[in-house]
């Protein structure tokens, strides 16, 4: 990709070409495949280490498989992934094991992503029961007390169930899984969509903190561009499978380039009154196309306001063509959305 | 347990609002205290009251039939008596039609159904749930040839293979207990492995996944305890299930076979009888009920006891 010739050793995380493809099968008894869902289509991209790399896109765009595939939840259909340096999607046994230990996750859902049934002590020591190595026996139930309180949380309560807690709590209680096992990588997919806003920031706060306490490299997958923003180092955006432009924080929220992200940007409600309609607003027409039979050429065109012929005929390739950053699109010009 | 059924009111406080039982001691509330899960599921189901009246009629019958030889020495195969005497102190139920002791029948009768129906249940949720979460949890091909194999057996008559079986090997209680073991956990199968296909999607799981966690772990550490319930009311339904299914077995001559005999068989035996000697059918009527009863109350204390949502004080 465009950065690698910098300085690669610096990265945690390289992923090329990366594509999970998921059947269509009808039958009963002998299933046919009538197609695939390109949920991920050729994603590439780089994590440096201690840095956030945010990824947008509206729902259904493939930001959780690429999740999942990062994870090692779902095999992916091709393509490459390295974690310092090693391939990370072929691991099996005890390497996998050890990766395991390196690449977390935070859910979405907090109310989903804890067991009803088990102790909020026993959720947060799980991992530990997994990978015994990592905490001798004894010094478990003091390591969760120390999780609980990094996270916020009030030790004493490691005998409380998730329903005793609130959205908030529950999310700081999966935050305080991921980290049990002291990974270098933690894969948040959407872990505030389903809070309260005055709660976001919180959790947000919260996973900055952390960041910076234990050089941790953050994934952050979300629908929300101003909740990405508050977080990221740099920013992929995705649409359909694919990610249309990355940049910095800065390239992607002040000079974007690909007509999605202006588009996605100048629908970010704006806070301040005196500001509202002064902006232009891009209002996108119809519905994202379906990822079992996507457009030719340039996904985006259909809905684009700038869509020539040449958009249906060839795709336009992730490079820097404006404003010094790589858009996927041929007519990427910069524009200024946030007046 | 408490004998005051109602919440403790603060009485420094008349009217106000009712303090819950936040912090009181001794109380499961009070979270602030290191307590164990297994603690706090004795506590909620001694507090089921229905269930624990359950369990001392289950536990009086299990006496009854384990302990009863002690006390009650007639051997069931004393054929010295006449047939069909009326209750007496030499015979307190009366005798059958053999001659032999109704009482001492009933004791044995009791001893052999609990411990065939006992058996079969817990065999066949044993087997039932394994089949079941490993079916829903792995899919593919696993699932087809699982859930295949339960419609096969689901389509083989229990009867012909029982008289088979009965005859090869033998009309002992454990021959009979796996007959009836064979074709119960189809049902917990299919049960769990929908429970499965729904509690999979749960994103717990994923994060357990993410943790390294093995299929094994997954199914014992969070699919099992969170299908509890389903599991313990499927279980109490196997025991009564069974112990009907014996004595229909029994009565066609296929179950538990003389001079061994089961509380199916001795109703078989003496279910002419209902309006001329109504003590020889009653007395294992009245214990079937009895055990199916009792076995459902506590599996409705069981469930209770295991979800930790569950933590009022039932009335």
């Amino acid at each position: 990709m465009h950065e690698t010739g910098e300085n690669s050793g610096d990265n945690i995380l390289e992923v090329r070409d990366l594509v999970k493809h998921f059947p269509v099968r009808v039958g009963v008894l002998f299933k046919r495949v009538i197609g695939h869902v390109r949920a991920v289509d050729g994603v590439s991209f780089d994590l440096k280490r201690g840095e956030t790399l945010g990824v947008v896109g509206e729902s259904g765009c493939g930001k959780s498989t690429l999740a999942q595939v990062l994870m090692r939840l779902e095999p992916p259909t091709s393509g490459s992934a390295t974690f310092e340096g090693r391939d990370m999607l072929a691991m099996k046994g005890a390497e996998l094991r050890k990766l395991r230990r390196d690449i977390q996750i935070v859910l979405q859902d907090p109310y989903t992503s804890l067991n009803p049934r088990m102790t909020v002590g026993d959720i947060v020591g799980e991992p530990f029961e997994i990978h015994p190595e990592v905490a001798p026996k004894g010094s478990r139930a003091g390591r969760v007390r120390d999780l609980l309180d990094v996270v916020g949380l009030n030790p004493e309560h490691l005998n409380r169930y998730p329903h005793q807690f609130s959205g908030g709590q529950r999310q700081r209680i999966g935050i305080a899984r991921a980290l049990a096992l002291k990974p270098k990588v933690i894969v948040c997919d959407e872990p505030v969509s389903a809070l309260d806003v005055s709660i976001q920031a919180q959790v947000m706060n919260l996973l900055g903190d952390l960041q910076s306490e234990f050089g941790l490299s953050y994934v952050f997958i979300a629908h929300d561009l101003s909740v990405v923003r508050h977080l990221s180092d740099r920013v992929a955006v995705m649409y359909l499978g694919k990610v249309v432009e990355i940049g910095t924080e800065e390239e992607i929220y002040e000079r974007p380039t690909h007509p999605y992200t202006q588009a996605l940007l100048s629908a970010v409600p704006v806070p301040d009154p005196e500001l509202r309609g002064r902006r232009q607003v891009i209002r996108l027409e119809g519905d994202v196309p379906s990822p079992v039979d996507p457009p030719s050429g340039c996904r985006f065109r259909t809905r684009c306001w700038k869509a020539q012929d040449v958009c249906a005929e060839e795709e336009p390739a992730l490079e820097i063509r404006a404003a010094n950053h790589p858009s996927a699109c041929h007519f990427a010009e910069q524009r200024s959305i946030v007046p | 347990m408490p004998s005051d059924p109602s919440p403790v009111l603060n009485p420094a406080t008349p009217g106000g609002p009712v303090p819950t039982t936040v912090g009181a001691t001794g109380s499961e509330f009070d979270t602030t205290k290191a307590r164990k899960q297994s603690t706090l599921i004795v506590k909620r189901f001694l507090r089921h009251r229905l269930a624990m009246a359950s369990l001392v009629v289950f536990l009086l019958i299990a006496a009854f039939g384990f302990l009863g030889p002690l006390f009650w020495t007639v051997s069931i195969e004393d054929t010295s008596s006449r047939g069909y005497l009326p209750p007496s102190a030499e015979h307190p139920l009366g005798t059958i039609q053999t001659g032999k002791d109704m009482l001492a029948q009933l004791i044995v009768g009791t001893r052999l159904s609990l411990a065939i129906s006992l058996v079969v249940a817990l065999g066949s949720t044993i087997v039932g749930v394994i089949m079941g979460t490993l079916a829903g949890y792995l899919r593919g091909v696993v699932d087809s040839a699982i859930s295949r194999f339960v419609d096969l057996m689901l389509i083989i008559p229990q009867i012909a293979v029982a008289a088979i079986l009965v005859r090869a090997l033998s009309g002992s209680w454990y021959v009979v207990a796996l007959i009836l073991a064979a074709f119960a956990w189809m049902q917990t199968a299919r049960i769990t492995r929908g429970e499965t296909l729904s509690l999979s999607q749960r994103e717990y799981i994923e994060a357990a996944r993410a943790a390294g966690a093995k299929t094994r772990w997954i199914i014992f550490r969070h699919l099992v305890p969170n299908m509890v319930g389903t599991i313990t009311v499927n279980t109490t339904l196997a025991v009564a299930t069974a112990v009907l299914s014996e004595a229909a077995l029994s009565f066609i001559g296929l179950g538990v076979q003389s001079p061994d005999t089961s509380l199916g068989l001795i109703i078989n035996e003496n279910y002419s009888q209902i309006t001329n000697r109504p003590w020889l059918f009653w007395g294992p009527f009245v214990i079937i009920v009895l055990i199916s009863l009792a076995v459902n109350f506590i599996g409705d204390g069981l469930r209770d006891a295991f979800d930790p949502r569950q933590t009022k004080v039932r009335s």
